[in-house]
């Protein structure tokens, strides 16, 4: 080749394309089996497309052949870090149903229980957000702190993870003696350790860096795809299920609900750690009132629940579950729908991510707190 | 930080770019004496040294490790092979394999248990069976290391080897 060929061809530029590239599904920072599809130019993102499917169990299915009370535990395994939450749907649900009246102590303890459940599940998020920057100091600190939780629920409901505290029209077991005291404990300890939080990466430079301005969903966006949760809030949804339909104590609790308008990654993440200071204050406006009482209210040995639809919606650490009952009144339920909050979090994935870099993308994804299981189902 | 036309940084570009600069390293600075807290306080980190600690862990009672039926120390059991654990387990991990037993004394035959069966290999611990227990003869037990080279050994024959129903248990 002489110097003269070398020279145009180093001129005429080739021509760009559009490529593919697999994103998952063993990918660290997608924390499960999710395989993302996505459409490059050179760097930046033109589309998105979520491949779902490798860890789908058919648990709607699942619950056609079981009975109410053995439902229960299956939402344990949907959206695992609030699994109590999960199965509090599900109560209320068959409750709402049977329409049987349930003990104050049980509104009450199932609301702390609920709150515990979302600083324990917030504080994963953070230790696996930073983690997911390259941060892997946060992920430590993060699970520090919910050790404290995890052994609280140890304690009282009899599991770390996947507790099964709740039956139809009740809690399991009564609370154990110990639950105020480590739980009063614990939120002293945590109020002194959660501005520790932002000192490592809320005003952190590289972190803001990567989060302000990225992955932006307008208000809009969030209501059409129906994004709830600390995500919905970010952009400026008030969809807090607490406070539009409350259920359990959360009528009677002060707390507030938290609203960013800037709709990008940071207003995300500091609604999350926002929302950690919120459910602290519900827990102790609660846990020096619990009433006296019944733990369960009396329930019939085989529930069946007269003909008709049922829908309960409660609010987990990542938006709006709903469960939705379909009964013809048989010993199990003709059918049953969960909408999980990750499913439709998810479906945003494209519009907040179209035209970022790689990178911001999994920014973006940390931010929507997705969890696998919860999604696929 | 602003950049102007001809790629050069005017002057209030200039200031906001070292004071951008100056907050980034006191940003990083603040997190580091976090890290450097916890470096000069050892008392402060909450390890625990699993495998060595053995001796001393020990699990909360209501901690859902594995289903045991309680013996007592003659080797009596209360279960009376009813079957309610079984039919209240999601998943089909109870199997009461019931025999028949002959009073001498009347000559009616009594519902008992041969074997009871218990696949930890499909437990996922809801407590369901212990719930549904009419006479409280099984429980929750508190031993959490459960990995097997084999998976038949997860399979387990929870009444001991000429074990007896407690009389007077129905």
């Amino acid at each position: 080749m002489t110097e003269q060929e070398l020279i145009t061809n180093i001129e005429t530029v080739p021509e760009t394309q559009e490529y593919f590239i697999n994103m998952g599904p063993q990918h660290p920072s997608t924390h499960g089996v999710l395989r993302l599809l996505l459409t490059l130019d050179g760097e930046i993102i033109k589309k998105v497309e979520p491949h779902l499917g490798y860890i789908h169990r058919s648990i709607e299915k699942m619950c056609e052949k079981d009975s109410y009370q053995q439902i229960v535990h299956l939402t344990d395994r949907m959206d695992y870090l609030s699994c109590h939450i999960n199965n509090e749907a599900v109560c209320l649900c068959v409750e709402n149903g049977l329409q049987l009246e349930i003990p104050e102590r049980v509104k009450v303890i199932r609301t702390i229980i609920s709150e515990l459940t979302r600083l324990s599940s917030h504080q994963l998020w953070w230790g696996v957000m930073g983690m997911d920057l390259g941060a892997i100091t946060t992920f430590l600190y993060g699970f520090r702190d919910r050790e404290l939780i995890t052994d609280i629920f140890e304690e009282t409901c009899g599991a770390r993870l996947t507790m099964n505290y709740n039956v139809p029209g009740g809690v399991m077991f009564d609370i154990h003696p110990n639950f105020q005291k480590r739980t009063k404990d614990f939120i002293t300890y945590f109020r002194k350790k959660l501005p520790e939080y932002d000192e490592l990466l809320t005003g952190n430079v590289i972190f803001t860096e990567r989060t302000k301005d990225i992955g932006y969903l307008s208000k809009e966006d969030a209501i059409s795809y129906g994004v709830t949760g600390p995500s919905g809030r970010a952009s400026g949804f008030a969809c807090d299920v607490r406070k539009r339909f409350p259920y359990s104590a959360y009528d009677r609790v002060e707390f507030k609900e938290i609203i960013y308008t800037e709709g990008d990654c940071f207003a995300r993440y500091k609604a999350r750690i926002d929302e950690m200071w919120e459910s602290m204050k519900i827990i102790e406006q609660l846990i020096d009132n619990i009433p006296e009482g019944e733990h369960k209210a009396k329930t019939k040995a085989v529930i069946k629940l007269p003909e008709g639809e049922y829908y309960q919606r409660v609010e987990t650490a990542r938006g709006e579950l709903g469960v939705y009952i379909v009964s013809d009144n048989k010993k199990s339920p003709y059918r049953v729908k969960f909408r999980s909050p990750g499913f439709s979090n998810l479906s945003a994935l494209d519009t907040m991510a179209r035209g970022n870099k790689i990178a911001d993308l999994v920014a973006t994804m940390s931010t929507l707190d997705l969890v696998i299981p919860d999604i696929d189902r | 930080m602003s950049l102007s036309a001809d790629g050069i940084y005017n002057f209030m570009g200039l200031k906001n770019y070292i004071s951008d600069i100056y907050n980034g390293v006191k940003s990083l600075i603040t997190g580091m004496k976090v890290t450097g807290h916890y470096i000069t306080h050892p008392k402060e980190i909450v390890t625990q040294q699993y495998p060595e600690n053995r001796d001393t862990l020990k699990m909360f009672e209501r901690f859902r490790g594995e289903v045991v039926l309680i013996h007592d120390e003659n080797n009596l059991h209360k279960c009376t092979g009813c079957s309610a654990c079984e039919l209240a387990c999601p998943n089909g991990s109870i199997e009461i394999i019931s025999g028949k037993e002959i009073d001498p004394e009347t000559g009616k035959s009594t519902k008992i248990i041969d074997t009871f069966v218990y696949h930890l290999s499909m437990c996922t611990f809801c407590n369901l069976c212990i719930l549904s227990c009419p006479t409280d003869a099984i429980k929750m037990a508190q031993g959490f290391e459960h990995s097997v080279f084999d998976r038949s050994k997860l399979t387990k024959v929870l009444n001991k080897p000429g074990s007896k129903i407690m009389p007077g248990v129905k």
